[in-house]
């Protein structure tokens, strides 16, 4: 792994429109934002041997290859646990770069959890089984499996819905500098925060992410051809993937202690190959399916002891110009829930210089996948 | 209502729950109790399996208060409890269930200003062999 300090860079990203509702179906959405994010890098189609995707991914890589052109695929993978295996597209199409497997590596996301179904209110397939411990009881839910963990960390810690707000408006804030986002002309107040309806108690309306149509993709390359490309390049400076010992998905009630979920073990994988430590990131982009998720990774990823995710997130640490300014194009929870990829394509962007909520002189990104579940994590620089 | 969607490991859970027993798969060998239940124990890899009977007693680790959306079967109980439950005799064994007035009582039948982390609660079963958990009276 130290092997893969730099060697490689995304060199392109793109994306669609953010709706609600958007009227392409989600095979021509993923081909809209493969295309952009190559064109944004200078590369043609053809040049393409290398596919990344993540599960619940609809459009494959024979359909995304035929559809526009790709040259012959000599590596193609697809990870695991929808939302945790976003920044382990990256990472794959990295290692694979950096060991001479492929050349040009395209990952991408492209959903319609907006207007599509959702997930948990098709009984008409067989659950899952292990689903025979959790959904007969009521907890259906993703939104609902987290406010457990959310509930034991309030208790355990002194974690209060202040700190869950401080997450959703930060969020709300630079998704309200950010024109591409689904949120932004619509400001966030604490009273709205405060007397919205729950969803699953401690959780509220303004605690889950968006319900959101659209696509991104991202080019990875090596470090030389980077140097030739259209875009500033942005380097993969450590990456990682994490399944914990004895973990279980999202409902991990049975571990020993399931507090410290998959974020601590890419965590150490993470910092350990990197030239710098929590400290010196200028930037974080933190899954934010729920409010509740960004104080877990927070202790997980060292930006705070274990137990101060929650107190971190005081006195604007997460706005601009504060400690660790968050989700700066407005996150899952207010730009758009596309499984963390926009989570991706910020980072780049800040570390290009070119983002609504720029950080000035930002060098260094995190970037985090789906805690809770087995996850991933990136940590870019320019 | 949801039917559990039982696999090869979990069913011995279920006959023993339309029985009315709490019973938790442990090692055969090493003795350690394992939940959810599987082939094989992580601690001394043995296949040996048996279900022991644990006292039904234990204590509330955290808990949720689910509102609309949500199934039809469920909002129409909504807001309901679903409660995480530390066992007395196996503290990592932490079941998901519903904290409930008596045995058979609809989902939102204890109010959530009832429910507090760290409570007392005992297992009881409703008609179709579902554990259920009521507050031990202390």
């Amino acid at each position: 792994m130290a092997g893969l300090k730099d060697a490689t860079a995304i060199v392109g990203i793109g994306q669609t429109a953010f709706a609600r509702r958007l009227p392409e179906d989600e095979r021509t959405l993923a081909c809209r934002a493969v295309l952009a994010a190559l064109d944004d890098a200078g590369i043609a189609p053809r040049e393409v041997d290398a596919l990344a995707s993540y599960t619940m991914e609809e459009t494959d890589e024979v359909e995304l290859a035929k559809s526009l052109g790709l040259g012959d695929l000599t590596f193609f993978s697809k990870v695991g646990y929808g939302g945790g295996g976003s920044c382990a597209t990256v990472a794959h199409l990295a290692a694979a770069v950096a060991t001479g497997q492929a050349t040009v590596g395209v990952a991408w996301r492209s959903r319609k959890r907006g207007s599509g179904p959702r997930p948990w209110t098709n009984t008409t397939v067989q659950l899952p089984t292990p689903a025979q411990w959790t959904r007969p009881f009521g907890l259906l839910r993703p939104a609902d499996e987290i406010a457990m963990l959310a509930r034991r960390h309030m208790h355990e810690y002194g974690t209060t819905r202040d700190h869950l707000f401080n997450v959703a408006l930060a969020c709300r804030n630079r998704a309200n500098q950010n024109p591409a986002a689904v949120m932004y002309d619509r400001p966030l107040t604490r009273e709205m925060y405060m007397t919205s309806r729950w969803i699953s108690e401690p959780l509220c309306l303004f605690d889950n992410c968006l319900e959101t149509d659209g696509a991104l993709a991202c080019v990875v390359v090596s470090r030389e051809r980077a140097r030739d490309c259209r875009s500033r390049p942005v380097y993969v400076h450590s990456a990682a993937q994490g399944l914990p010992a004895q973990h279980h998905g999202m409902v991990n009630y049975w571990n020993d202690d399931p507090l410290t979920g998959p974020a601590w073990t890419a965590a150490r994988h993470l910092w350990k190959h990197a030239d710098f430590t929590p400290q010196d990131v200028d930037v974080a982009q933190i899954y934010d399916a729920f409010t509740a998720l960004v104080p877990l990774s927070l202790e997980g990823y060292g930006f705070c002891d274990r137990g101060e995710g929650g107190a971190f997130t005081e006195g604007g640490a997460l706005e601009t110009g504060g400690r660790l300014p968050l989700n700066t194009g407005g996150g899952g929870l207010s730009e758009a829930y596309v499984h963390g990829f926009n989570l991706i394509t910020e980072g780049v962007k800040q570390l290009r210089g070119t983002s609504t909520a720029q950080v000035p002189g930002a060098a260094t990104c995190l970037v985090t996948a789906g805690e809770g579940v087995p996850t991933s994590a990136l940590l870019l620089r320019n | 209502m949801l039917s559990p969607a039982i696999d090869a490991d979990g069913a011995p859970f279920w006959r023993y729950a339309a029985r009315g027993e709490l019973r938790i798969q442990a090692c055969a060998d090493c003795g350690g109790f394992r939940f959810p239940p599987r082939p094989c124990c992580p601690r001394c890899r043995s296949f040996a399996t048996e279900w022991r009977a644990v006292g039904g007693h234990g204590r509330i680790w955290s808990y949720v208060v689910p509102h609309p959306p949500l199934l039809p079967d469920y909002a129409e109980q909504a807001p309901y409890n679903v409660i995480v439950v530390e066992l007395a005799d196996a503290p990592a064994v932490r079941l998901v269930g519903n904290l409930v007035r008596e045995p058979g009582a609809r989902l939102d039948s204890v109010a959530p200003g009832g429910i507090r982390i760290g409570a007392r609660v005992r297992v009881v079963f409703d008609g179709d062999g579902l554990p259920q958990w009521v507050l031990e009276r202390v």
